[in-house]
């Protein structure tokens, strides 16, 4: 029989790996959005509650007047965050590449080691926001193909999936359920099906759980499944109170990756009695109960 | 003489012989962090001083902002 591992303390029990994506190490598995927040100070207080040590960023064009303004890199420490630019609201390919290279050189520029990564998204409808699946994989390609360790959200199709690791995506990130819409996990068999593709004889492939979640119980429930992140935004920015759903979210990515380590017990349909069955007061010679089953 | 040229999408006069440089100079964004395209090519910011601007052509000036 295999021994666990001797636990020196308790705290010990709960040591975890980082996450590694793409070259870069994580201490967090929570990504965090930067968008929504009603100041650019609570967006800097939520992301230090958060745990979170990756922010996305989105490229927009600079206004021409009143440009003086202050910018949003004013309140995010980027020593301490690694920058993850998205292609939010590209939908071509042609567009998410333009705009993947306009935040390379931004980054760059910034000397963040963020500069060479992407939060690939090609979106195909307005409404739903969601992937344009034949111009995420054509974009795909042409990032792998100009040197971008691209993380690609896409819908929860395990061949989609499948598709997109071929293409040489970094990690792999199906949606929960639409961007915003705060449902969670609408189809947890179709993200374990996800993953049993992406990890086929390639475990530590890095599966994200990108948009949909609205609550903290969501996040606990996609790390439940064995994913190795949830990248989330609107569910602490525009929380009644964002700072505390920051706290909710850390608690929660820690408690759902936890308990996927530690492997929870199966379901059943009857009950097992958590108490000893034996020497129950009141128990007959012929040790029955003298109540009916 | 001036030039036409479309800045995030506006028309804007330029004095003929103006780099992109400039530009980002007369409006004020030396310093600040930026990121500019030229004809849908990214003109890294080293070159800016060299990128002369032509009747016509296309900038886009980006930077970072919230998002998801």
């Amino acid at each position: 029989m295999i021994q666990p591992p001797p636990v020196l303390s308790t705290a010990d029990a709960a040591a975890d790996q980082p996450l590694r994506v793409g070259g870069m190490t994580l201490t967090s598995r929570l990504v965090v959005g930067t968008g929504k927040y009603a100041s650019h100070a609570e967006m800097a207080q939520c992301l230090d509650a958060s745990g979170t040590d990756c922010v996305t960023v989105a490229v927009r064009r600079e206004r021409l007047i009143n440009a003086a303004g202050e910018n949003i890199l004013d309140h995010i420490d980027t020593t301490r965050y690694l920058l993850l630019p998205n292609t939010a609201g590209c939908y071509s390919p042609d567009d998410a590449v333009r705009v993947a290279r306009l935040g390379r050189e931004l980054l760059r520029e910034l000397g963040n080691p963020g500069a060479e990564w992407v939060k690939l998204e090609v979106l195909g409808d307005q409404r739903t926001l969601l992937p344009d699946p034949v111009g995420t994989l054509e974009a795909t390609r042409r990032l792998v193909a100009d040197g971008f360790t691209v993380l690609v959200y896409t819908s929860d199709d395990p061949v989609m999936a499948k598709r997109l690791k071929e293409a040489g995506a970094a990690s792999v990130m199906p949606a929960g359920s639409p961007i915003g819409s705060g449902q969670g996990i609408l189809n947890a068999n179709n993200l374990r099906i996800c993953m049993e593709y992406l990890k086929d004889g390639d475990p530590n492939y890095p599966v994200i759980v990108d948009a949909g979640v609205g609550t903290a119980s969501d996040v606990a429930a996609a790390m439940e499944l064995g994913v190795d992140g949830v990248l989330l935004n609107t569910a602490i920015a525009h929380a009644t109170l964002p700072l505390r759903m920051a706290h909710a979210m850390r608690a929660a990515c820690f408690a759902g990756r936890q308990a996927w380590l530690a492997g929870r017990i199966p379901k059943r349909l009857y009950a097992t009695a958590s108490s000893p069955e034996d020497g129950r007061i009141g128990l007959r010679a012929d040790g029955n109960s003298p109540r009916p089953n | 003489m001036e030039i036409t040229i479309l800045v995030n999408g506006q028309p804007r006069g330029v004095p003929a012989g103006s780099t992109a440089g400039d530009l980002v100079a007369v409006l004020g964004f030396a310093g600040r962090p930026l990121a500019v395209e030229v004809n849908e090519q990214v003109v890294p910011r080293a070159r800016l001083s060299d990128c002369k601007l032509e009747s016509g052509d296309r900038l886009e000036l980006v930077t970072l902002v919230g998002g998801g």
